[in-house]
């Protein structure tokens, strides 16, 4: 009879440090970004009084309103959106038609171009960057949104995922139709595209989170202030630190730039989850 | 071009043969328009700046033109270039500091929060949440909480009457406070490859270790820990392969500093060759750069590959 209670005991006993380790770690997590949007709330000489005046009123939302009075915020917003929108809408077009090609059709060197393909995956940007920023000076292509999409488009990952995807789906019913001799394009159009729809939404999701979040080629691309991208245009506020319009306002600025990113994140949390995964695993 | 595309449709039914399958498969030229769109680009923003890369590291370079060739003189240059090495090493360190965390506590994580309550998934929700900030919202994050007075880090020291480490400005601590927000950025991931690892467990293994009174450290460790083997040597590599490429954490926290000494190689490519515009010498860094992902890559493939082989 006591022999269970006791082991009953034990296991509670450890679950009870599990569980304290892994509210430890939640809180490690949590703790910085309740502790921004804490400041993010404060008014700045306040603060500069007394760090602790956080935990208390008066709170006031006047940094909100300095942020949103920069009017580099908007314009920052609005090249992000261009060019994470433009990386993705043309990520999504050449990798469907591409890993249709690669999955269901046949043409003279395919296997040796795929394999090409799959090594673009072990290139890292950075092999690329410094030849690739010269050739865009030659073309003037920095500071503009095609400057900064174009780079994106060559990424093998869409392709890689697209195939595989392609593959997937039985190939007698596109087969029917290739035998009736149907176009191969209308074949892809009205057979194949519309059953990809997951993998396109797994893809258009991850692309678009790498465009907005990427920083290196925007930072060497997008020199002038009007050109820059929310990621490039947030750090740049944040370089002299100390001197800049005061704490409060640059983490209400974190805030403004990270609440919408985590709020797509909890609604399209599966694909992201599965777009990055994949992406790692390949 | 028009009667291009229509001459087969009315020549085979025609003909009226049957067509056997395998013709539909015969390799094809105008099969190639497909995949035409997407070779374009990444033959020419790919493939072509990776060759001229690797030839410009063979020449004295900067914006406009490509100079002059000077063999392996950049490479040369490199390796008598004490910011360089240090580079390398701050790198290598940095990876040593992060990789073996984020792989132990992704897997205690996924060990944990590996069930179907629905705390469970809120708290999977919250360590993969960070992941999706961009590096600036992360550094300013942290830099706020490291910062001298009224950092969180000091405000928590405070209460205790003690002062924080300072963790951005002490030059042995610079790349550890980097390593840390680096650490809370990338949690997610590893945690979430072990979660879909320990999801492929068959059910019915647990059930036969329950019928043979299995502990739950028995379950661990005969069970679970043999078959995420490969996960965990696959994490490992992930992780080698990204943290290599550290940049934005070490250029908005430090610049690099103190002394260099947080400075990665992908700062010192950056340093280089758009900063000093010294194009040669910073596609010469680059190169290096490539053949120590390569590596890490190249293993990366074997694993996948053994595991494709034995399932």
């Amino acid at each position: 009879m006591s022999a269970p209670a006791v082991s009953i005991k034990g296991r509670a006993f450890g679950d009870h440090l599990l569980l304290a380790l892994v509210i430890l770690l939640s809180i490690v997590m949590i703790a910085p970004v309740l502790w921004v949007i804490g400041l993010s709330l404060k008014d700045n000489a306040e603060l500069m009084a007394d760090p602790n005046s956080v935990f208390h009123a008066p709170y006031t939302l006047k940094n909100y309103i300095n942020t949103l009075g920069t009017s580099s915020v908007f314009i920052w917003v609005r090249n992000s959106i261009i060019v994470a929108g433009g990386l993705t809408l043309g990520t999504l077009i050449l990798s469907s038609l591409a890993g249709y090609g690669f999955a269901r059709l046949n043409f003279p060197g395919r296997n040796i171009l795929f394999i090409i393909v799959l090594f673009g995956l072990a290139v890292p940007e950075q092999a690329v960057l410094v030849a690739r920023h010269q050739i865009f000076s030659v073309l003037k292509f920095h500071n503009t949104h095609h400057g900064l999409i174009l780079p994106g488009l060559s990424a093998s990952f869409g392709v890689f995922l697209m195939t595989q995807y392609f593959k997937a789906i039985p190939k007698e019913l596109d087969e029917a139709a290739m035998l009736d001799n149907a176009g191969r394009f209308r074949i892809f159009w009205k057979v194949l595209l519309p059953l990809t729809l997951p993998a396109q939404a797994t893809l258009g999701i991850f692309t678009f989170l790498g465009a907005w979040n990427d920083y290196f080629w925007p930072l060497i691309s997008a020199t002038k202030k009007d050109m820059f991208t929310l990621t490039v245009g947030m750090a740049s506020t944040q370089t002299n630190f100390a001197q800049s319009e005061g704490i409060g306002f640059l983490m209400a600025q974190a805030v403004f730039a990270g609440a919408p990113i985590l709020i797509v994140y909890l609604f399209f949390q599966k694909y992201i989850v599965t777009a990055v995964s994949g992406a790692a695993v390949r | 071009m028009a009667d291009q595309l229509t001459m087969p449709q009315t020549a085979m039914p025609a003909a009226g043969v049957k067509i056997p399958s395998a013709d539909i498969y015969a390799p094809q030229w105008r099969n190639f328009m497909f995949v035409a769109p997407f070779l374009f680009f990444f033959t020419t923003l790919l493939v072509f700046p990776l060759l001229w890369g690797m030839w410009l590291s063979f020449h004295k370079a900067d914006t406009f033109s490509s100079g002059k060739f000077i063999g392996l003189g950049n490479y040369v240059r490199l390796f008598h270039d004490k910011v360089f090495l240090q580079s390398v090493w701050n790198t290598f360190y940095f990876v040593l500091l992060t990789v073996p965390t984020l792989a132990l506590i992704g897997l205690f994580l996924a060990l944990c929060l590996n069930r179907r309550t629905r705390t469970a998934a809120v708290l999977r929700t919250l360590f993969f949440s960070s992941s999706v900030l961009s590096v600036t919202i992360v550094t300013l994050i942290w830099r706020i909480v490291f910062i001298p007075n009224v950092g969180l880090l000091s405000t928590i020291y405070g209460w205790f009457g003690a002062t924080a480490p300072a963790f951005i400005s002490d030059p042995s601590l610079a790349m550890i406070g980097i390593a840390i927000a680096t650490i809370w950025w990338c949690i997610g991931l590893p945690m979430m490859l072990f979660l879909s690892a320990l999801q492929q467990i068959p059910q019915d293994i647990y059930e036969a270790a329950a019928l043979d009174n299995a502990n739950r450290w028995q379950t661990l460790r005969s069970i679970k820990l043999p078959s995420i083997k490969r996960t965990f040597i696959l994490v490992v590599i992930i992780q080698i392969v990204l943290q290599f490429q550290l940049f934005g954490q070490a250029w908005l926290m430090t610049r690099g500093g103190p002394n260099n000494l947080t400075k990665p190689i992908v700062l010192y490519i950056y340093d280089t060759a758009f900063r000093r515009w010294d194009l040669g010498l910073g596609a010469a860094a680059s190169e290096i750069l490539f053949i120590l992902i390569l590596i890490a890559a190249m293993a990366q493939y074997l694993v996948t590959r053994s595991r494709g082989d034995q399932t």
